[in-house]
């Protein structure tokens, strides 16, 4: 198959849908299905059906962003995007017919959600941008929209040098948390002498008040398919596999229906379009462990063992699954790649900081205005972010913290919110970017409180291989637990800051050397909220 | 030449064994589909038992011990019957900001059990998860696979009341 194959087909499915004007769409991702979008579409396409007009089309499609005011339903002329649309939130089955009369005449006001607000206006979408656009369980609707014509393009233009080049040439960071530059892992990975290799997308997203893989999963999963065959391409690989969440039923459902039409179609398998590249891919579902989102515990859990980590090296770009060299990159790491072969690793790399291109999806949730998914340049400030992208806090309280990177991660104090956020930055504030939740809390939120709760959830998570973590852990959570009940000592504030040191010197794997994180940055920034709440000294 | 280990017989005539054996075939009776079979053994019979532990063990040419250490690694895998409803409380970061305390709390309450207990009437199991990622919808609680979001422990239990 050639690109003008492909431009064919588009072209194709495009004349046949030359007789519609207007689409309505109707976000069917995980959130808004819960709360009740699937009646909605049903209702609006019985009102759609009943008027008998043929230039209206009603179809479902990804998260558009803003799930705290679901159901989403957008309006707007084909080939518009989310910006362009009359958006229409908290919709319900009975708004239907109004809404489908206002498709040509005028929008219903009662529903409107405005789409000029910061939220929408100041997003830069490129892993998102057919997100909210097209039908997520539609091949045809991907490539009208120029899908898979990256992976042509490199299959039939570019030898897997060229492809290592642009990605390098990009400054692409992993999307996971690491950032570690993915150019580099490729190029690691593709001089590996030949032989079996793996390509593995972690969409084990373990991190609590993260949902952007997921978004992505529901909203476009052919993107990501995409950007692992180019990888499999560029490092020499046959066999994938895609780690997801047996928690994320919707995700995986929908990742199943594409890699089926994407086999069907060509995309993958023995011959892929029509080359002599084969690629095929399966995926594995986890089962519930926060340790199975790193890569050697992930690997493990793959092989059908516990998700134990091991030591590295070696690395697993040296010796991975079963033994040979394995790529690991993030859901939204391989999101960017089809774009960046498309528009030119320059292009991708004019957007973004010096050290961070780009752009990354954050989730915003807590307690804030505006909960859901933004993709915003590196870069922006956090307070842009909050106070302008977010809405900023409800009810009239005040900001606390924002926390960021999970349980890896740490809190960031209202005096630090004009750092623009990349890899680096955040790092010197004690956090990391981690996969991309943001937690807002406000003043009601008691930040040893927030230590506890990530501890426990450390702790549980602990696999048990290594002491440093299983034990550590353990008695950290118990000191915390003693302070936040007031019992607590200067001697166990001590202790406490001592074993911080300890567990993350000598744990084996991310999870236990990051576990101390959000004790120390709230021990940072919060001091004085553990200091209030210790016995006076006897 | 060796002989492949002959596979055991089926534990029983009941037909949802022939969706588990499906899954091992599938992956070609191989080691590393363990987490696929054990994933399969639960959708179709809900939890796992001893039978179906070991009978996985000896279908997959595995030691008991392994097939029971991965089914008690993973958060997932139940070893106990689960009510005939479920009620998952998501305990993520956003949820816990946003109070799944106060519903663990209120079921606790209402119902007399803790999370991972089921009622004495075995209509409802409580459960918690590690995040489910719909934050937007904070605090948000999974009922018989359903997502439901921004809950209080009120609401919550008139819906789990209303549940035949």
């Amino acid at each position: 198959m050639h690109l003008e194959d492909l431009a064919e087909q588009a072209a194709q499915y495009r004349n046949e849908e030359a007789h519609i004007e207007r689409e309505v769409r109707v976000c069917v991702a995980a959130s808004c299905q819960s709360s009740g979008s699937l009646p909605v579409l049903e209702a609006l396409k019985s009102a759609c059906d009943s008027r008998g007009a043929g230039s209206c089309k009603v179809k479902g499609v990804g998260c558009m962003g803003l799930c705290s005011a679901g159901p989403l339903v957008a309006v707007a002329d084909k080939d518009c995007d989310l910006n362009e649309s009359v958006l229409y939130r908290d919709v319900t089955p009975d708004d239907a017919p109004d809404i489908m009369a206002g498709v040509c005449g005028a929008p219903v006001e009662r529903l409107r959600c405005p789409t000029d607000q910061p939220f929408f206006s100041r997003q830069h979408r490129i892993v998102l941008e057919h997100s909210g656009l097209i039908d997520p369980e539609s091949l045809r609707g991907y490539i009208a929209v120029g899908g898979y014509a990256a992976l042509i393009r490199a299959l039939t233009e570019m030898t897997p040098a060229d492809v290592l080049r642009e990605v390098t040439t990009s400054g692409l960071r992993g999307r996971g948390g690491g950032g570690y530059p993915t150019g580099l892992k490729w190029s690691t990975i593709a001089k590996m002498p030949p032989g079996q290799k793996y390509v593995v997308c972690n969409a084990d997203e373990g991190d609590p008040g993260a949902f952007m893989d997921r978004a992505v999963l529901e909203s476009d999963p052919h993107r990501v398919l995409e950007g692992m065959a180019i990888a499999a391409y560029a490092v020499g690989a046959s066999k994938g596999y895609v780690y997801v969440r047996a928690e994320y039923p919707l995700a995986v459902e929908r990742l199943e229906t594409a890699i089926r039409k994407a086999r069907r179609a060509g995309f993958l398998g023995a011959k892929v379009a029509d080359t002599q590249f084969a690629f095929e891919v399966e995926i594995r579902l986890g089962a519930g462990a926060f340790v199975c989102g790193e890569e050697t515990a992930l690997m493990a859990s793959i092989e059908g063992l516990r998700g134990q980590p091991r030591p590295r090296p070696p690395y697993p770009a040296e010796s991975g699954l079963w033994g040979c060299p394995t790529l690991i990159n993030n859901v939204e790491t391989f999101a960017n790649i089809a774009p960046i072969i498309r528009e030119g690793g320059d292009w991708f790399a004019s957007i973004g900081t010096e050290g961070s291109k780009g752009t990354k999806v954050f989730a915003l949730a807590g307690k804030i205005k505006n909960t859901g998914l933004i993709e915003v340049p590196m870069g922006t400030s956090l307070r842009d972010i909050i106070e302008v992208i977010g809405g900023g806090i409800p009810d009239g309280r005040a900001f606390k913290a924002v926390q960021t990177g999970g349980p890896s991660g740490g809190c960031i104090p209202e005096a630090h919110l004009d750092i623009p956020v990349d890899y680096d930055s955040l790092k010197t504030l004690g956090t990391i970017m981690g996969s991309g939740g943001m937690i807002v809390m406000d003043e009601t939120s008691c930040m040893v409180d927030v230590a506890r709760f990530f501890m426990e959830f450390c702790m549980s998570e602990s696999c048990g291989k290594c002491i440093p973590c299983r034990a550590g852990t353990w008695q950290m959570h118990a000191l915390l637990d003693t302070l936040t009940k007031g019992r607590g000592t200067r001697a166990d504030l001590a202790l406490l800051e001592d074993l911080c040191e300890v567990v993350r010197a000598t744990s084996l794997c991310g999870l236990g050397q990051t576990a101390p994180n959000p004790v120390l940055s709230t021990l940072r920034y919060f001091r004085d909220e553990y200091e209030a709440k210790l016995l006076p000294d006897a | 030449m060796t002989q492949p280990p002959a596979r055991p017989p089926l534990p029983s005539d009941d037909k949802r064994w022939k969706l588990v054996n499906a899954t091992m075939r599938r992956n070609g009776y191989a080691g590393h589909a363990l987490i696929e079979t054990l994933h399969s053994v639960q959708d179709a019979f809900g939890y796992l038992d001893e039978t179906s532990l070991r009978f996985v063990a000896a279908s997959l040419d595995l030691p008991v011990s392994k097939v029971f250490g991965v089914a008690t690694f993973y958060h997932i895998f139940m070893l106990k019957p689960k009510g005939r409803h479920t009620c998952v409380v998501c305990t993520g970061t956003a949820c816990y900001i946003k109070g799944a305390g106060g519903l663990i709390e209120g079921l606790q309450e209402h119902y007399g059990i803790d999370p991972g207990e089921t009622t004495a009437d075995d209509r409802l199991s409580l459960l918690t998860a590690r995040c489910v990622g719909a934050c937007g919808l904070a605090p948000a609680v999974v009922v018989d696979g359903e997502v439901l979001g921004k809950q209080s422990a009120d609401t919550l239990v008139a819906t789990l009341e209303e549940l035949s």
